[in-house]
């Protein structure tokens, strides 16, 4: 990786955002001698730099409004940095929205042509790739109507089908391959995997992190105009999580203050750790009740989701006919999840208190958080120690 | 997999030089790029006049007709109203086509400078989304304006001669350089405004109005000579014929309005017209140099302010 060159390389880059809250000429007038005032700004970028090596897939992740966009929009030339700037070498093809520049009274054929010009092909190499496009975005037969009677699905496959048939050197993706139905999305991933294949050099920006850690041999965190990570994709990903984790818990502590507290049973703190052991990984959830009064037959349920709010597991005393104590007091419930086999990442607990009536009266919902430790042999949500057998005999070709 | 291709790319691309990213600030080399660009992109500024015009007439059933359609209401509107009722007509030869051919170059200008003004805040979902030399927006309205003006130009052809005015004398090498001027005139003020727009919208409202005044200060619809009659060799009618678009109209209407040299005995010309328009053509370049500058420095926050 070291000795490929360098695609992109941004030194120092700052940007700076004006808000203007006048526009019209009268306003301008009227606040003319505080003009000041009505200027705010702020920093979607600060200082940043990365050099970019041909042939890697670069992940841009970050918060809402944390500048990934604007970053992505400094590579592509599309806003000038304050200070601070970019080199780039290649042919670059921007994918930041689809179908960006289709007129709707065009047909399907007249704007792969002009939307492939505005990508920078010629007409010649447009019309070499012409049936590759048409044939990749599967509308052959409607291909001469007008695009203003397309499907939203039909317009973004044609975008697409444009896009990925450019031959790029550099491609700038944000957030437009989640477009279409699953095999189309299929097919996109496939493409970016052909692409990756070809030594294509790709910057995404992305919100999910799913899709960043499967693609991208490279990850930049940005957080409110920072860069906090730049490297390892997985640590990316944490540092990332660690983020939301910390958004998650002020959040949970606003909803908790103005809550009014329930009286006579309620969750009062609920806690989640990983125990390593020899041959395997324990979850202990530890939740601390307070019975303020004797509830015959009340229960508890205990629910596991990813960070991405996907329910992986969900179980309550109820269904295993267990009883919980009913006596006045704080009660400590520990619950252990033996060996469980889940992929690295942070994965969330969350806790309901119900009466026997199944009535609920206190839910904590992603109350803790557990982090399962990194895994070199396998990505995924499972993990698993496949074992491999191979018959030589019976799988040779005849 | 293809990694014999993934290397040959990764060479090809360790021999291309690193180039900034956005256009140049220089004076005279962010000129050169700039041009350079525009050229690299010749043909998508085809597709985006063939866009524009295509788009226009869509499902219309008569379609470029109506291109025809607004010019020649004006003609009619004119001929009868000022030409017959005021009775301009009777000092103006040829008065249908005295008229015709400064309604089309005046319609020529307006829509290079109306269209173009509003071309950046119309293709704002191009500018905002993907990087291309932005000065083709107002450059695809000069080719939508030439478009029409160019089928305005054929039925023009076409009157002088069914009228039997065939303007085949030396003065038609005018009109080409009266075309050139006001070509390069408009489009430095559609590509100034652009600019300028995308930060005070309000120029889109006042540049109507403008224009709607300054109709009257070219010699559309009444003649050089009653300006020469009212001002003669006073300094307002040399600010007079320091309007470029007056300057092209003025060498059009010498050009193909026959009758104005032959059967008129009045001065419907200023002396030195030839002159006037490679002064007024400089000038024009000149301008259009300027308005690509301010256009390269304001393009930057473009996305941001659209």
């Amino acid at each position: 990786m070291n000795n490929m060159p360098s695609i992109v390389q941004v030194q120092n880059v700052s940007k700076r955002f004006l808000l203007h809250k006048d526009k019209s000429l009268k306003e301008r007038i009227m606040f003319m001698g505080r003009a000041r005032k009505q200027v705010e700004d702020f920093w979607a970028l600060r200082d940043i730099s990365l050099d970019i090596v041909a042939g890697s897939t670069v992940g841009l992740v970050g918060h809402n409004g944390s500048g990934k966009s604007t970053l992505l929009k400094v590579v592509g030339g599309i806003i000038q940095p304050t200070s601070g700037s970019v080199v780039r070498r290649g042919r670059m093809a921007a994918l930041l929205e689809l179908g960006a520049g289709f007129h709707p009274d065009l047909s399907g054929r007249e704007n792969v042509y002009l939307n492939a010009a505005i990508l920078g092909l010629s007409h010649n190499e447009t019309d070499r790739h012409f049936d590759a496009i048409v044939e990749f975005s599967g509308i052959e037969d409607f291909i001469d109507t007008q695009v203003k009677f397309y499907s939203s699905g039909m317009y973004v496959r044609l975008a697409f089908a444009v896009a990925v048939h450019v031959d790029p050197d550099l491609l700038l993706v944000d957030e437009v391959l989640a477009v279409g139905d699953e095999p189309f999305q299929r097919k996109c991933m496939d493409k970016i995997a052909e692409f990756q294949a070809d030594g294509r050099t790709i910057v995404l920006v992305s919100h999910s992190s799913d899709q960043v850690g499967r693609l991208c041999d490279r990850v930049v965190v940005l957080e409110s105009g920072n860069m906090i990570h730049d490297g390892d994709p997985a640590q990316g990903i944490r540092v990332l999580r660690d983020g939301y984790e910390a958004v998650r818990i002020s959040d949970l502590q606003a909803a908790h203050e103005s809550e009014p507290v329930p009286s006579r049973l309620a969750i009062e703190t609920v806690s989640a750790h990983t125990v390593v052991g020899p041959d395997g990984t324990d979850v202990v959830v530890q939740v601390i009740v307070d019975v303020e009064e004797s509830m015959p037959g009340w229960g508890m349920g205990i629910a596991i989701e990813t960070t991405l709010g996907m329910r992986i597991y969900s179980s309550d005393t109820f269904s295993l006919k267990r009883q919980l104590p009913t006596t006045i007091g704080r009660h400590v419930v520990q619950i252990t999840l033996p060996d469980i086999r889940l992929g690295s990442g942070k994965y969330l607990v969350s806790v309901g208190l119900a009466l026997a009536t199944k009535e609920t009266v206190d839910r904590r919902p992603n109350a803790a958080s557990f982090d399962m430790p990194d895994d070199q042999h396998s990505t995924g949500l499972l993990r698993i120690r496949p074992t491999w057998k191979i018959d030589p005999s019976v799988a040779s070709p005849v | 997999m293809s990694s014999a291709s993934a290397e040959e790319r990764s060479l090809r691309i360790a021999q291309e030089p690193l180039l900034p990213v956005g256009q140049s600030t220089g004076f005279i080399t962010g000129t050169w790029s700039s041009i350079k660009e525009v050229l690299a992109h010749r043909e998508l500024l085809g597709l985006l006049v063939r866009r524009e015009i295509k788009a226009r007439y869509k499902d219309s059933s008569l379609g470029l007709v109506w291109s025809l359609a607004k010019p020649l209401a004006q003609l009619l509107v004119y001929y009868f109203a000022i030409g017959q009722i005021l009775g301009v007509a009777r000092s103006i030869p040829s008065f249908a086509i005295f008229v015709f051919v400064g309604l089309i170059v005046w319609g020529l200008f307006t829509e290079i400078v109306s269209s173009g003004t509003m071309s950046i805040v119309n293709n704002a979902g191009l500018v905002k989304k993907v990087y291309l030399p932005r000065e083709i927006f107002p450059l695809a309205a000069v080719g939508g304006g030439l478009f029409n003006f160019g089928v305005q130009l054929i039925i023009l052809i076409a009157a002088t001669i069914i009228g039997g005015q065939v303007p085949l004398t030396p003065d038609l090498a005018l009109a080409p350089l009266a075309l050139i001027n006001v070509i390069i005139f408009a489009s430095a003020m559609g590509m100034l405004l652009a600019a300028v727009t995308v930060y005070l919208r309000d120029l889109q409202h006042l540049i109507e109005v403008v224009l709607t005044v300054l109709f009257w200060a070219s010699p559309v619809v009444y003649s050089f000579s009653f300006v020469h009659a009212a001002i003669a060799g006073t300094w307002l009618e040399q600010l007079y014929l320091a309007n470029p678009v007056t300057l092209s109209v003025l060498g059009m209407q010498k050009a193909l309005w026959l009758a104005g040299s032959t059967e008129s005995n009045q001065v419907n010309f200023p002396p030195d017209l030839a002159l006037r328009l490679w002064i007024s053509l400089f000038i024009s370049i000149a301008l259009l140099w300027i308005a690509q500058r301010i256009f390269s420095r304001l393009q930057g926050n473009f996305a941001q302010e659209l």
